[in-house]
């Protein structure tokens, strides 16, 4: 986890000790990235040059260094991390068996998953069905 | 992260890759080398970062974290309010 924003490491640290210690226990654990120049941003489409700062966008990257999942929000919503989570769980399901399955919308761990090939094309229906 | 000593003023870090200065344009057909772009399925562009961990200051560099699972997570501002 890296999380990046463009204020100085020195603005991280008070942050940390002020206020995110008090809501998470011990405080930050990962590196909080400084981004000063925006440069890191814009090569992720998420830096608001008219604003001078970088906007909610979350990148999941798998072990050969390769984006498989982003999401990019503006401002004034927050996250939900239960999402990414799935999808990180999903992602690893899909490299433990090679790319032979792949999941379904709203796959989750324990869920059925999809091998596609002949069989599969036009007969989705009969081994997934939408959650109510 | 690597532990740095901490200064004033230092290297905002950034990409490893840059785009190649338009200066640099040649006139022959060589390639000129664009900076990386983020797109799903596609190499995560490399950055190094100054940075604050556990007490510390020092530099993080994506493609350090290579065999694992990242999430690269931007934001506003801190001390923002969501």
């Amino acid at each position: 986890m890296i999380s990046l924003s463009t204020d100085s490491q020195f603005s991280h640290k008070i942050w940390n000790e002020t206020e995110l210690s008090k809501m998470v226990e011990g405080g930050i654990p990962w590196a909080m990235g400084s981004d000063q120049t925006g440069a890191i941003g814009t090569a992720y489409g998420v830096h608001d040059e008219e604003a001078g700062v970088n906007i909610r966008g979350r990148f999941l990257v798998d072990p050969d260094g390769v984006i498989v999942a982003m999401e990019v929000m503006t401002p004034p919503v927050g996250r939900n991390i239960n999402e990414f989570i799935r999808q990180v769980k999903a992602y690893q399901h899909v490299r433990a068996t090679g790319g032979a399955e792949v999941m379904p919308a709203d796959w989750h761990p324990g869920d059925p998953t999809l091998k596609p090939g002949p069989d599969l094309v036009g007969n989705v229906w009969k081994v997934w069905k939408p959650k109510k | 992260m690597s532990e740095q000593p901490v200064k004033c003023v230092q290297p905002a870090g950034g990409l490893v890759e840059k785009a190649a200065p338009a200066a640099a344009a040649p006139e022959t057909k060589q390639e000129v080398k664009m900076a990386p772009l983020a797109r799903v399925g596609k190499p995560a562009p490399d950055f190094v970062a100054n940075c604050y961990k556990g007490g510390k200051f020092g530099k993080v560099k994506l493609s350090d974290f290579r065999g694992h699972w990242v999430m690269v997570c931007f934001y506003p501002g801190d001390f923002t309010f969501v």
